[in-house]
């Protein structure tokens, strides 16, 4: 650029009033935690923002209790047009501080501002309205006349959408019926904690939503509280295996939102500019701090090297810097730690034999930083093939016929998205049929809805999260029998007919 | 002149064919009243691990087959189970006894569990998807598929009734199964391997081991080919380690479920084994 | 009589356009051989197309940067009227308008062309030629809109008779419409042979060129698959620029449609090495819009583009709005329609 430079964003944080610490938001009120307060910084400054109390075992227990209560007495009491009025107020209320909020999250998370105030806030708010509609069509939802809510749901979110997946968990859960305690990612809380405040503003009784912060430590509390119902869960895959493991024989309901190892196959007709946005799209956005990033890049290699350098060109124009300025393309890593990870990650890409590459960015000298990076020469064995990386890292592999492709898409354990860029309809269906993951998205990539299921296969977790699907998973069936078996009853036992007690036919069974 | 009686020796179902199980060992089952009736292959984890082999290298073909064309598979078992219902009463009875009356009663709701099932194979999809009405120029549509292999172990009893209760609701929307049978009444389970055999089922799609659950559970729960485990049966095992186990891979788990709950029919059996997957294309006349 | 008929100069034997297409093609334009060609052009997902324009449209750029940008947008502007009732009188406004934008501010730039119908080149040469005259190398051009424009609904001879009598009368510019009945019912060759035409009809006595910009029309195009393979027909065919429209079909030019053939010229440029000009017209009316064309030239191709040889804005309206915001910059009030000049 000669002349035209691109100005500082006026986002400016002026417009946040954050108090200089924060306790834990339980039964309607912040309380001081009895843990160690810990800080969460900005990791494109490493400034400090704003100090936060840690739950320990006595008030994850005293947040388990007040939502307890609160299912108990308040909200499972309450008809679901009421719950699904709170639940317009608070949509209405992010709408109100949409700024405010994109504003924190980008401070807090490094993600570019742009990205937050033109994806993750308005999928808050769209996520509320879109279940607040749910909360009183509760019948229709599939599972026949009058389903029930499993009761306290406890949830834990990770630090890359930090206020979506918040949305994310709660909104369902509310419309279903149940009460929540949610626990924020340590490195990303203010925007959970500003939600508080807009709990409080919507007049929200207290204890249905309780939000307590911390560390690991705090969550295993959480998911491992007894009087829990419901563990709902997104994050790494290896955390998710441990509270899978946890719950097992408590019959607590769980879904999980783990992580993935996203296939992006390109096929030599595709829409070869677009495919390239895609493919930035796919793993750039959110510094490649996306459990469904298109992380493998699988092309056919009569395209290869001139997708290659399409890439190389586009990569060259992404803009890394300041995540409040309205003009960057990739924020800030998270936090140190992830920074450590990307960087082990990507070395041990090269020792294994990878090409890398990395676009020519000025990193700034604080903060966290990563510039975008394209590995190619990759083969399935290579650790950048197979291990998530969660940043902004490429890794680039080759295919000759559609089930070739299909095939190395399908090898891993991971099964969360996918994506197909092909000018053929019928090559689209097909090839979305035999991929193994969640979320195909077909001539596009990461797009999200509130009315989208959303979740993976195999290794990536169980649940849907969106739609009706993500309904489901916070709703038990609670009706009894629809379907008329024969007139006489079944034997379970040798015990005479007539002492068999008829079966319930629509009975959930997860 | 007085017929002799042939014992039968009863064999494991692996990969659509009868065999005895590699470690050699069989045990004994007894009727009712505690008479022995027949030698029983005892399935080792090596024959758990040939089944799961099967069954993934079966998943492909039964889970691509036309929906019609699975639920007239299913219907078929149906079909040839009614054919030899004298002998499943016979089994039945020996086996737990209980009455001709129940006996017969057991194997006439099984045929309509598998007639049940049947007719759901082209119809589960259509109350499970849905469009989803997206913002923005794309076609959105959620649709269910097979989670893949899923093991079984099926309730002691009803034996037959609870074999089918289980397996069928698995098996309608792709999945291929290993399911251990009834330990203590695994006969007619045996038997309808042979119906299995003489169906259009391919093989592979379902495979039956007798033996001991607690045995060889274990090793289904930690095998990291197999997708889901569906506890059903399982309530008298350690069922929490088979669950914490089954983590490792994160499979789905469902856990045991109440007595008088096994023979339930429902869809949301059949969807406890499916999962949904959202595919996004983008709309645009131009 | 067949359009191969009537052809007065093919390919072959122009040597202006002749490298081009035997690059790509060897020495036969037929539909079939075009055909196979343009097929093989990779294909355009509208939404994502339309998806990163939108993305380029939310840049932000620095106030000072912003002044430079608005000179900018004047130097690459084709001032253009192209009325049933234009008059001599109207065509020396415009030149006067075209030479100092702005009369109370002299460090205003000058456009880099006025853009008329034909008949009328004679009298914007008139009212430039002293202008012109005093700058050599940095001269407002005059750009002649030909071949039965706006529709282009004529027979070849009467298209080349237009050019040809155009450039004698002085165009420096040629914008061509192609035939888009022709196109739309697939007879390639026939579009192809018609530029090829124009081309050497651009030719003067000197073996000199007129610069050849070549119209898609894409509103009538409609789709951007037919838009790309317009752009690489024109390119193939001999064209200096492409452009996006007549002015007279809404919709005129579109950031998506620009950025696509920003992307047809950014292609052409690496298969090839030589630089094609790109001229969005009609519909950009204000200088926010006109910003949004800025970055994504300098996005796509490279700021090397933004240059008069290689962009141009086709407009009328889009001048009094720049030059209203280049006086607010200055003076740092907002101004009024009365402080620019009607032209």
């Amino acid at each position: 650029m000669t002349f035209l430079e691109y100005a500082p964003a006026p986002e400016s944080k002026a417009i946040l009033k954050l108090k200089p610490e924060y306790g834990l938001f339980i039964d309607g009120k912040f309380i001081s935690g009895h843990g160690k307060p810990f800080q969460t910084i900005s990791p494109s400054t490493e400034d400090p923002i704003a100090t936060i109390s840690c739950a320990n075992e006595q008030d994850v227990d005293v947040a388990v209790s007040a939502a307890r209560r609160s299912y108990e007495h308040i909200w499972s009491r309450l008809n679901g047009a009421v719950r699904g009025k709170y639940l317009f107020r608070i949509a209405r209320l992010i709408q109100e501080r949409s700024r405010e909020l994109a504003v924190a999250e980008s401070w807090d998370n490094g993600k570019p501002i742009k990205e937050s105030r033109d994806v993750d806030i308005p999928l808050v708010a769209a996520w509320f309205f879109y279940y607040a509609g749910w909360a009183d069509k509760l019948d229709y939802a599939g599972l026949g006349a009058d389903p029930q809510p499993f009761g306290v749901a406890a949830q834990v979110i990770p630090w890359n959408f930090p206020l979506l997946m918040l949305a994310w968990k709660i909104a369902p859960a509310l419309a279903a019926g149940n009460t929540v305690v949610l626990k924020p990612a340590e490195t990303t809380p203010l925007t959970a904690l500003l939600f508080a405040e807009i709990l409080e503003q919507a007049d929200m009784p207290p204890g249905v939503v309780n939000i307590i912060t911390g560390a690991g430590e705090t969550g295993r509390l959480l998911v491992n509280h007894p009087d829990v119902n419901k563990v709902a869960f997104t994050g790494s895959t290896a955390v998710g295996r441990e509270i899978a493991r946890a719950v097992s024989g408590t019959h607590k309901k769980l879904t999980l939102e783990l992580g993935g190892k996203g296939a992006n196959i390109v096929f030599e007709d595709a829409p070869i500019d677009q495919a390239v946005e895609g493919i930035v799209n796919g793993i750039f956005f959110n510094q490649g701090h996306v459990c469904c990033a298109g992380s493998r890049l699988i092309v056919q290699e009569s395209i290869h090297d001139d997708l290659i350098e399409r890439l190389k060109s586009r990569l060259s124009t992404l803009r890394l810097g300041d995540p409040l300025d309205k003009n960057t393309d990739i924020g800030a890593i998270n936090s140190p730690a992830q920074l450590e990870r990307i960087k082990a990650l990507s070395s041990a890409g090269e020792v294994e034999g990878a090409t890398r590459w990395s676009a020519d960015c000025v990193m700034p000298a604080k903060g966290f930083w990563f510039p975008p990076t394209i590995f190619t020469n990759v083969s399935t064995s290579h650790s950048v093939a197979r291990d998530e990386i969660f940043g902004p890292v490429l890794s680039v592999l080759t295919f000759r016929t559609p089930a070739e492709a299909i095939a190395k898409a399908n090898n891993t354990p991971y099964g969360l998205s996918a994506g197909i860029w092909t000018d053929k309809g019928s090559r689209i269906l097909a090839v979305a049929d035999e991929l193994r993951a969640g979320v195909v998205w077909a001539n596009t990539f990461n797009r999200f809805d509130p009315s989208s299921p959303f979740g993976g296969y195999k290794e990536s977790g169980y649940g849907r999260e969106g739609g009706r699907h993500g309904l489901l998973a916070y709703l038990k069936s609670g009706a009894p029998a629809t379907f008329k078996r024969s007139e006489k009853q079944v034997p379970t036992s040798a015990s005479p007919v007539k002492a068999i007690r008829r079966s319930r036919m629509t009975k959930r069974v997860v | 002149m007085s017929h002799m009686m042939i014992p039968k020796t009863y064999k494991l179902y692996i990969n659509g064919t009868f065999v005895r199980s590699e470690s050699g060992r069989s045990y004994q089952v007894f009727d009712k009243n505690h008479v022995f009736v027949a030698n029983v292959a005892m399935a080792s984890r090596k024959d758990a691990r040939d089944a799961v082999v099967a069954a993934r290298s079966a998943f492909s073909s039964w889970s691509g087959a036309s929906a019609y064309n699975r639920g007239q598979v299913l219907y078929r078992i149906a079909e040839i189970l009614e054919g030899r219902r004298e002998q499943f009463i016979a089994e039945i009875l020996q086996a737990e006894g209980g009455g001709r009356a129940n006996a017969a009663l057991q194997v006439n709701e099984t045929i309509d569990t598998w007639v049940w099932y049947a007719g759901w194979a082209d119809k589960y999809a259509q109350v499970a998807g849905n469009t989803n009405p997206v913002t923005g120029p794309y076609f959105n549509l959620s649709v269910t598929e097979p989670t893949g292999v899923v093991s079984v172990i099926a309730p002691k009893r009803p034996s037959l009734l609870g074999f089918a209760s289980a397996v069928a609701p698995v098996l309608v929307s792709g999945n291929t199964v290993v399911v251990i049978a009834s330990q203590p009444h695994p006969l007619p389970a045996l038997s309808l391997s042979e119906v299995l055999a003489t169906s259009d089922i391919p093989k592979g799609a379902v495979n039956i081991l007798s033996g001991n659950p607690a045995e060889i559970s274990p090793w289904l729960a930690s095998h990291a080919d197999i997708n889901a485990i569906y506890l059903i049966g399982a309530g008298d095992l350690n069922w929490a380690d088979l669950q914490a186990s089954a983590a490792e891979t994160l499979k789905r788990v469902v856990p045991p479920e109440a007595d008088n709950d096994i023979a339930s029919r429902s869809l949301e059996r059949i969807l406890a084994f499916t999962e949904i997957k959202t595919v996004w294309h983008t709309k645009s006349l131009s | 009589m067949s359009s191969r008929e009537i052809n007065i100069v093919t390919p072959k034997q122009d040597a202006a356009i002749a490298p081009r297409f035997n690059l790509i093609l060897g020495d036969n334009p037929s539909t079939a051989n075009l055909r196979r060609y343009l097929s093989g052009i990779p294909k355009v997902d509208a939404v994502g197309l339309e998806q990163r324009a939108a993305a380029l449209s939310t840049r932000s750029i620095k106030s000072t940067s912003k002044l430079k940008s608005l000179d900018k947008i004047i130097e690459l502007i084709d001032l253009t009227t192209l009325e049933g009732a234009d008059t001599p009188g109207k065509i020396r406004s415009l030149a006067a308008k075209a030479i100092r934008p702005d009369p109370s501010d002299p460090s205003t730039p000058h456009v880099a062309a006025v853009c008329v119908y034909g008949d009328m080149v004679p009298y914007a040469v008139d009212s430039l030629r002293y202008f012109n005259k005093m700058r050599d190398g940095n001269s407002i051009k005059i750009a002649a809109v030909a071949t039965a424009f706006p529709s282009g609904r004529a027979s070849l001879n009467a298209k080349i008779v237009d050019t040809t009598e155009a450039v004698a009368a002085g165009a420096d510019e040629i914008d061509m419409v192609i035939d888009r009945g022709a196109f739309l019912s697939g007879h390639f060759d026939q579009v192809f042979d018609q530029i090829a035409s124009i081309k050497a009809a651009c030719r003067r006595p000197d073996s000199t060129y007129a610069c050849l910009k070549v119209i898609l029309e894409t509103g009538e195009l409609n789709t951007y698959d037919n838009v790309r393979e317009a752009s690489w027909l024109a390119i193939l065919a001999g064209a200096d620029f492409i452009k996006t429209s007549t002015g007279k079909v809404s919709p005129a030019a579109t950031l998506p449609m620009t950025l696509l053939m920003l992307e047809a010229v950014r292609d052409w440029y690496q298969l090839t090495g030589e630089r094609i000009g790109v001229k969005p017209a009609g519909g950009i009316r204000n200088s926010k819009e006109a910003i949004r064309y800025l970055v994504t030239v300098a996005e796509t191709v490279g700021e090397e583009w933004l240059q008069p040889h290689l962009f141009r804005f086709g407009a009328s309206s889009l001048l009094n709005d720049v030059l209203l915001q280049r006086q607010k910059m200055k003076t740092g009030h907002y101004s009024g329609s009365n402080y620019v000049t009607i032209d």
